[in-house]
């Protein structure tokens, strides 16, 4: 995230990022996003119809947005919150459906957020429970063709959520699932929709439109009803090749472009033996930590615009426009183009063109540099990191706002 | 306009545009002759773009997804009697009249896994694994000289938006230029900011072909149309073509572009959720036609998507990740007025695993049909293009050669 403009560096990094998975969230300054409000949005807007860009799912998107960024941006225990940004882009939901807008927010806050030190199946769970997942990836709408409701209605699978939560989210398409077995998976979910007509809103398991009968998956056998689904999800959380899949998932964020095999096989290790203790992970990763060079990775444009804020200490009042920084930047916040997410590794944020709006943005944030000292936030945003011909270009940087531009363009600063 | 003026001075030749779910690159090449690729990702299915209204076991596959035959009321546009174009692409169906659209049926790449994302990888990597380059780059790499001093051998791709796609990336150098709208620094900073980059592998070469980029394309489009078109992401795609055509239309210009318009993955409501893709993509198409003035006429567009979608309709009125599709072949340079598909039927047991229509052809064997006789590439050359594409046989007669 980058160190924030007042902090003075810790002491013992190890020991200061470990502890920050023993602590409670620090509670943001914006409003907390909660699924009620979300869905009577939706509810409110699916009744009014209100013109595009005035209805309540934008404005709650908006207010929640800036407010996370801005969590982001202030927040005394960043490893957290790169975690909590981390399992969210996994386990994306995108507002390409417009109607994840509303509960983007509480996505994050409620299936997200409170699993990051925990264990990977409850967050698998959470998500897969939430509306937002549900809508995005069509399984609201998913009925079992020999159920009730199916035979009444002529209507079928849609087996979109039970694919991308096999590749994406849990096994990745390494462990040779087959067509029957996403087929299979699709008839568990069948009954997992969501209520937004009457109260109370939220999840729902629908037996009317859940397929009857045991199914087979990955050669196992899971009961009918909503039981199998859980069974099912636990089943695929605590797979063998989740584990991996995970362990290479983190490691490419954390550590590298190209994760080293060891030290993904010591975070699969851990994540086998504490059956997917997520805190134990991190843990883990921090262990690796004093063998990881510095500025291995590129910085996403998220990445980019908390750290140039934290940087800067920028006022919290009024918030600086992060949203329209962000899909400037080529990176709208919570509107990846597809299921998997944003991108991890450099060659894909570095064309010239992405890197000329990182320069040019860079200048324009520069200009709320004020009165403050230049070189006294690059040392404290760098330390020793910072390169001698980096120090010399900025002392003699004809402005202030120059000197800032060049730190906020410079390579070492562009990395993390 | 003083810092455009300058800094078209530093012309280049490769660039990217992206807006919203559309993006656009472009690369420079040894020839006169021009190449676009347009990507299709998320999965078009293939058979409501190009419907085989003819096949018996279509209706029943799929009740609500069939338009009404040709002839009636917003009705298919008919291909020669057994397919039809979808009713909103009216100006790909006067291009077939004109004989410059070639439909490919039936096609499909090496891969059967139906995941999206390994998909486009191998689509765009022109192999059964995920490669580091693309296929364009390495045929641009591969292209023979052509009337050398002309153009610039060494000169760079050119791709418009703000990434480079798989497909561009490689050896061959790609450059990059998209519309933006954040305010610029004075010449002399940008020149600090490269001086303080140059020896970084990434961000180096990368803010150097991003000023060089912008120059050429401030040049070629005029100073006013950089921002791009505002509040027009509904034609964006659109406008990327147009952008395109106008840089590959300039003598100068590069010769080889590809684009990207997503928005296929239709697993609900497919009738309503197609119709804004297909007709942005057939605007684009007639878009760029008209950019590229009298160098259509050199010109061959090869339309791809990495997967096709089933064969039967899913409980909610779309379709799932299926294997074959349809590929198009649009551009003054094709042999065109034909739909070429070895059909493989739609009756019980015709069906890929009883479920999506049957690959009966590889879209690696389209596109070698287009680079070997269009760009000029032999058969040694092909193969270097298509690593463990062996099996795949060059594609005859998509392209009128001069």
């Amino acid at each position: 995230m980058g160190p924030a403009g007042a902090e003075t560096p810790p002491a013992d990094p190890s020991a200061w990022l470990l502890n920050q998975l023993h602590q409670p969230d620090p509670p943001s300054a914006g409003p907390e996003p909660n699924l009620a409000e979300g869905l009577a949005a939706l509810r409110e807007d699916r009744d009014n119809k209100p013109p595009p860009g005035q209805s309540r799912s934008r404005a709650l998107y908006q207010a929640q947005g800036l407010a996370a960024v801005g969590r982001a941006v202030t927040t005394t225990t960043p490893f957290r919150e790169r975690l909590v940004w981390f399992w969210t882009n996994h386990f994306t939901v995108s507002l390409r459906h417009g109607r994840c807008a509303a509960l983007a927010g509480s996505f994050v806050q409620d299936a997200i957020r409170p699993h990051i030190t925990g264990r990977f199946q409850d967050m698998v769970l959470a998500v897969m429970r939430h509306p937002a997942m549900l809508l995005y990836l069509d399984n609201a709408q998913s009925v079992g063709p020999d159920s009730e409701g199916g035979m009444r209605s002529h209507r079928g699978l849609n087996e979109n959520l039970a694919r991308e939560c096999m590749e994406l989210h849990t096994l990745s398409p390494a462990s040779d699932y087959t067509q029957a077995d996403v087929t299979a998976f699709a008839r568990i979910l069948t009954g997992w929709s969501i209520e937004v007509k009457n109260d109370p809103m939220g999840f729902v398991f629908r037996p009317r439109i859940h397929e009857p009968g045991e199914q087979t998956l990955m050669g196992r056998t899971f009961p009918d009803g909503e039981a199998g689904g859980v069974e099912a999800l636990k089943f695929l959380a605590n797979h063998p090749a989740t584990h991996r899949f995970l362990a290479t998932r983190l490691v490419c964020h954390f550590a590298a472009d190209t994760p080293p095999p060891g030290a993904i096989r010591h975070i699969e290790g851990i994540l086998r033996d504490t059956k997917g203790d997520l805190g134990a992970a991190a843990a883990g990763l921090v262990s690796l930590n004093d063998t990881w060079a510095p500025g291995t990775k590129l910085r996403t444009p998220l990445d980019l615009v908390v750290a140039s804020f934290r940087a800067l200490d920028a006022p919290a009042d009024p918030p600086p426009p992060y949203l329209g920084i962000l899909s400037g930047l080529g990176m709208p916040l919570w509107t990846a183009p597809a299921p998997n997410g944003w991108s991890d590794i450099a060659a894909d944020w570095s064309g010239p063109e992405a890197m000329m709006r990182r320069v040019d943005w860079a200048y324009a944030v520069s200009a709320r540099i004020g009165e403050r000292d230049p070189m006294t936030i690059a040392e404290a945003s760098l330390g020793p990191l910072m390169r001698q011909e980096t120090h010399e270009a900025m002392a003699r940087a004809g402005s202030r706002r120059e000197a800032l531009t060049l730190l906020f363009t410079s390579p070492e600063f562009q990395r993390r | 306009m003083h810092t455009v003026s300058r800094r078209a001075a530093l012309l280049g030749l490769t660039s990217v545009v992206t807006l919203g779910k559309v993006s656009l690159a472009l690369a420079s090449a040894p020839t006169d002759r021009r190449f676009v690729v347009v990507i299709l990702r998320g999965a078009l299915d293939g058979m409501s773009a190009v419907v085989p209204y003819g096949d018996p076991g279509l209706a029943a596959l799929r009740p609500e997804l069939v338009p009404p035959q040709p002839g009636q009321g917003n009705g298919l546009l008919d291909l020669g009697g057994t397919f039809g174009l979808h009713p909103a692409m009216t100006h790909a169906h006067a291009m077939y009249q004109a004989n410059e659209l070639l439909v490919v049926h039936a096609v499909a790449g090496n891969y059967r896994v139906r995941s999206h994302f390994e998909a486009q990888d191998y689509l765009e990597s022109g192999a059964d694994h995920r490669m580091t380059s693309g296929w364009l780059n390495r045929a641009v790499t591969a292209m023979p000289a052509e009337a050398p001093g002309q153009l610039d051998a060494s000169s760079n791709a050119i791709a418009i938006g703000p990434s480079v796609p798989l497909l561009l990336r490689g050896q061959h150098a790609v450059a990059n230029w998209a519309p933006h709208g954040f305010a610029e620094p004075q010449q002399a900073l940008y020149q600090q900011i490269l001086t303080l980059n140059q020896g970084d592998p990434v961000t180096g070469p990368a803010i150097a072909a991003g000023m060089r980029d912008r120059g050429f394309g401030a040049q070629v489009m005029g100073g006013d149309t950089m921002d791009g078109p505002k509040g027009g992401a509904r034609f964006a795609f659109p406008a990327l073509a147009s952008a395109a055509g106008t840089m590959l239309r300039a003598s100068d210009g590069p010769r080889i572009a590809a684009l990207e318009l997503g928005g296929w993955d239709t697993h609900t409501a497919q009738n309503n959720r197609l119709v804004q893709p297909l007709t942005q993509l057939d605007i684009g198409l007639e878009a760029l036609r008209t950019a590229m003035g009298d160098a259509w006429g050199k010109t061959v567009v090869l339309v791809m998507t990495e997967f096709g979608r089933t064969a039967r309709m899913n409980g909610t009125n779309g379709t799932d990740h299926g294997t074959a599709t349809v590929a198009f072949v649009a551009g003054g340079a094709v042999a065109g007025g034909r739909v070429i598909a070895n059909w493989p039927g739609l009756a019980q047991g015709q069906l890929f695993e009883n479920r999506d229509l049957a690959p009966t052809t590889d879209l690696r064997s389209v596109a070698m049909g287009i680079l070997g006789p269009h760009l000029g590439l032999g058969q040694s050359a092909l193969t270097a293009v298509f690593p463990g594409g062996a099996r795949a046989q060059l594609l005859h007669g998509l392209v009128r050669t001069a």
